[in-house]
């Protein structure tokens, strides 16, 4: 089992035919993701690796039958109106990886997937990964280091930063922890999952048996995630990690969503709120898979996978 | 910057049908003047920064009459408020307060929707004042493609305790300050204090509104020169740096200055992170080995090796730092080496003095190593390279140790520049040349730059000098990436024919300046 994605969603590729569609498709065909479409508005007729291309989603969907998913690769201003096509046609998961996506868009992103029951994942995400099963965006960048950087296993991961996606799993698996899925939810302030989403689905994905999760300063969502613990809604053990300890108050990094506003978000606050809740948090970054071992083995959860990464 | 000023908001407010005190902008004292006859009345001068507690710091002033508010203006223009230099005063009539409230529109990141807050009572200190008074605070999501109708302004307003006059011109004024946020895509629009007059009106006293760094582009009426939000005005090289990442949509180049005016030994380093997450990572790192921040930096998301190059000239044109920071992630999808050819370039130029330790881990980080660290030999200062299997604390620690190690009172002579002579040369995307030298092309034996060339867009002539085997034009329209093998690689392995100018605009004349 997985969360969100597995090799059997059927999927499109909006902006199949530019530099990063086209890189990427060959990322997630590569690595097992069913992708049956590709869209780009007056480049129907084409075909992008192997991939037939069409004007519109719906064209695509007249051809091959309904779609689960949809990895958006448009330029940010169109990002909007890609999604609300998707949503529109009936497709329930979208995967926005372009960064610098509008507040409002978004906001807008947000309201048309509540009302047609859809789910989105960004904007500016890497995306998601479900271990030897299928990726959509760009996680692993390429396919052959994609098999060889994620294994399989018991940890779900969710981070807020892309690089750091790719990164704490190596880790993980070189300390011989492996994962179900791997999920970057973005690093903007206003993104369509957010860390406790993520928590209730792990929760509920019986493969995935604990959860390592790198938080940043800024927002709620570390807090609101300490919540689910304190309310029994997430039971399995996590790990946690907060970035950006040093920052000063109002300054902002160079993901928009790290901000520190007054009190609201601050390093200590979340590392409170986890702690108190009975997370277990790690104070330095590298310390990360050793605890997250450790934390396995109190737990009785054998790791699985890992140490195949080089 | 992506705030406003507090009269560029008002404009905004006024357009939309709010009302807002009688005046305007004043830069000099006869300006001040002109506004408070017009006004004619006594008039408040608001110094506009972007700092709280303006009134206590002295950044708001009164003037009953246009010649004292010239003399308070000239007080005021150029003073400092709570570090920020006065350049722009606001002159507005006094208003008769009668009472004072609360209004706001802010993007609620958890729910992904606008939610308006408004308080039946406000003024300074509303975070006390809404939480001692639960009742007479209102918050609302607002449908955003629905957006706030007037009847739920004046709904909004009668669940804060209003009623009659106050009650339907305060729920018109939540409209208009709706549509403002909407408008002009702010992140948070608020008004503290909104003000009832003595004569009933409602009015706004104060503005403050921050707009969506990601929509600026599609507002260039707000006139805003640095989309992102900074506590001040962008410092010179904060410019210069935003303006080479303005044009260059190739990867992501974020650059901010923390600190000046400090001296060598007083433990700044110039940090150079790749990725948000990994930076901030990499940043508690290097904090805990005691070190300070001179500036964050951050090149991401897949940069060419010129923008790597112009980010590390920016960081070092920073001055007395005691060293060069680099880490990300440690498990880059990128392809590394490119920034390994961008920082080689940069510390060359530079004739780095100073220890730099940089973390390339990720994708092709045997060969970025090998660029960074063997074509850095002849430098005064070391420069170590990591990958993904060294945690970013060893290399803080690794940084620690040649930091104090180093003897920083010795000079470094510099190895003269040899001639280069631009015998065949092109244009690059972002207003580079490559040029090179055939009098010693034709006597290299190595031709690395065929061979290292990453779009391949290089071949030999009949005399074995490299030419491009596309079009001029093609090469200046993004054919050639920047991947600068053809200096970095040439010089290090070949006879150093090749040569790139990547101009950075107005670096020269800071440095020019600093000195």
């Amino acid at each position: 089992m997985a969360i969100l994605i597995d090799e059997k969603k059927k999927t499109v590729i909006q902006g199949i035919t530019g530099r990063e569609g086209r890189a990427r498709t060959a990322l997630m065909k590569g690595y097992g993701t069913d992708v049956v479409a590709g869209v780009t508005p007056g480049r129907g007729g084409e075909e992008v690796e192997g991939v037939p291309v069409f004007d519109t989603v719906a064209a695509a969907i007249e051809e091959v039958g309904e779609v689960d998913a949809t990895a958006v690769f448009v330029p940010a201003p169109l990002v909007k109106d890609a999604a609300l096509e998707a949503f529109d046609s009936g497709v329930k998961l979208a995967v926005l990886v372009p960064d610098r996506v509008p507040i409002y868009d978004v906001m807008e992103i947000t309201a048309a997937a509540k009302a047609n029951g859809a789910r989105f994942v960004g904007p500016n995400t890497l995306g998601v990964l479900s271990v030897d099963k299928a990726v959509m965006g760009m996680l692993g960048g390429r396919a052959e280091s994609a098999k060889k950087w994620f294994r399989p296993g018991p940890v779900g991961v969710s981070s807020r930063s892309g690089g750091i996606t790719s990164s704490l799993a190596y880790y993980l698996n070189k300390a011989g922890v492996g994962q179900t899925t791997i999920i970057h939810v973005g690093g903007d302030t206003v993104v369509g999952t957010r860390h406790p989403d993520v928590m209730l689905m792990f929760e509920d994905d019986p493969a995935t048996e604990a959860v390592v999760m790198f938080g940043e300063i800024g927002g709620t969502q570390e807090e609101e995630v300490a919540e689910l613990i304190a309310d029994g809604r997430f039971t399995k053990p996590l790990v946690a990690f907060v970035g950006g300890k040093a920052a000063k108050e109002g300054t902002r990094f160079s993901h928009a969503g790290a901000i520190v506003e007054g009190k609201r978000g601050t390093y200590e606050g979340k590392v409170r709120a986890l702690r108190e809740a009975g997370a277990t948090v790690v104070d330095e970054y590298d310390r990360i898979p050793d605890e997250t071992v450790r934390v396995l083995r109190e737990a009785g959860i054998a790791a699985g996978g890992g140490q195949k990464g080089r | 910057m992506a705030r406003l000023y507090e009269y560029q908001g008002k404009e905004l407010l006024l357009e939309a049908g709010f009302a807002v005190p009688r005046g305007g902008v004043a830069r000099t004292p006869d300006e001040a003047r002109a506004r408070a006859k017009a006004v004619d009345g006594p008039v408040v001068l608001k110094a506009q920064v972007f700092v709280t507690g303006r009134a206590a710091a002295g950044g708001i002033r009164f003037a009953d009459t246009p010649d004292e508010a010239a003399t308070v203006a000239a007080e005021m223009l150029g003073a400092d408020v709570k570090g920020q230099a006065v350049a722009e005063l606001l002159v507005e009539e006094k208003l008769e307060i009668a009472s004072e409230m609360y209004a706001g529109v802010i993007v609620d990141d958890a729910a992904g929707q606008p939610l308006l807050i408004f308080a039946g009572v406000g003024g300074t200190g509303i975070e006390e004042i809404a939480a001692a008074n639960p009742d007479k605070v209102v918050r609302r999501h607002i449908d955003v493609n629905r957006g706030l109708r007037p009847y739920d302004g004046v709904n909004a307003a009668r669940e804060a305790g209003l009623t009659g006059k106050t009650l339907a011109k305060v729920g018109r004024a939540l409209v208009h300050l709706w549509e403002t946020a909407r408008r002009c895509e702010a992140r948070a629009a608020e008004i503290n204090p909104l003000v009832v007059t003595g004569a009933g009106e409602v009015v706004a006293a104060d503005c403050r509104i921050t707009i969506d760094d990601y929509a600026v582009y599609r507002h260039p009426e707000l006139g805003i020169e640095v989309a992102r939000e900074f506590d001040r005005p962008p410092t010179e090289l904060d410019l210069i740096a935003y303006n080479v990442e303005k044009d260059d949509y190739r990867g992501t180049f974020y650059f901010v200055q923390l600190e000046q005016g400090y001296s060598r030994g007083d433990g700044y380093v110039g940090f150079h992170g790749a990725g948000g997450g990994g930076s901030m990572m990499s940043m508690d790192a290097v904090l805990a080995e005691g070190f300070k921040l001179a500036n964050f930096c951050d090149t991401s998301g897949n940069p060419p090796a010129s923008k790597v190059y112009r980010a590390a000239k920016i960081i070092l044109a920073q001055g007395p730092i005691d060293g060069y920071f680099g880490s990300g992630s440690g498990v880059a999808s990128q392809e590394q080496f490119h920034s390994a050819r961008g920082l080689v370039k940069a510390f060359r130029e530079a004739w780095l003095d100073i220890p730099a330790v940089i973390r390339l881990g990720g994708n092709r980080e045997d060969l970025a190593v090998e660029i960074l660290t063997g074509y850095t030999q002849s430098l005064p200062a070391p420069v170590e390279g990591y990958k993904k299997d060294d945690p970013a604390g060893f290399c803080a620690r690794r940084l620690r140790e040649l930091v104090d190690a180093w003897d920083y009172a010795k000079t470094h002579e510099r190895l003269p520049e040899e001639p280069h002579d631009a015998d065949y040369s092109f244009g690059t995307i972002t207003g580079g040349t490559v040029s090179y030298d055939y009098g010693r092309c034709g006597e290299c034996d190595t031709k690395v730059c065929i061979e290292t060339c990453v779009p391949g867009i290089l071949e030999l002539d009949d005399d074995g000098c490299p030419r491009l085997n596309i079009p001029l034009e093609d090469a200046a329209k993004g054919k050639c990436t920047e991947c600068l093998a053809c200096e970095v690689e040439c010089y290090a392995r070949g006879d150093g024919g090749g040569k790139i100018h990547l101009p950075i605009p107005g670096l020269a004349e800071y440095l020019k300046a600093r000195l």
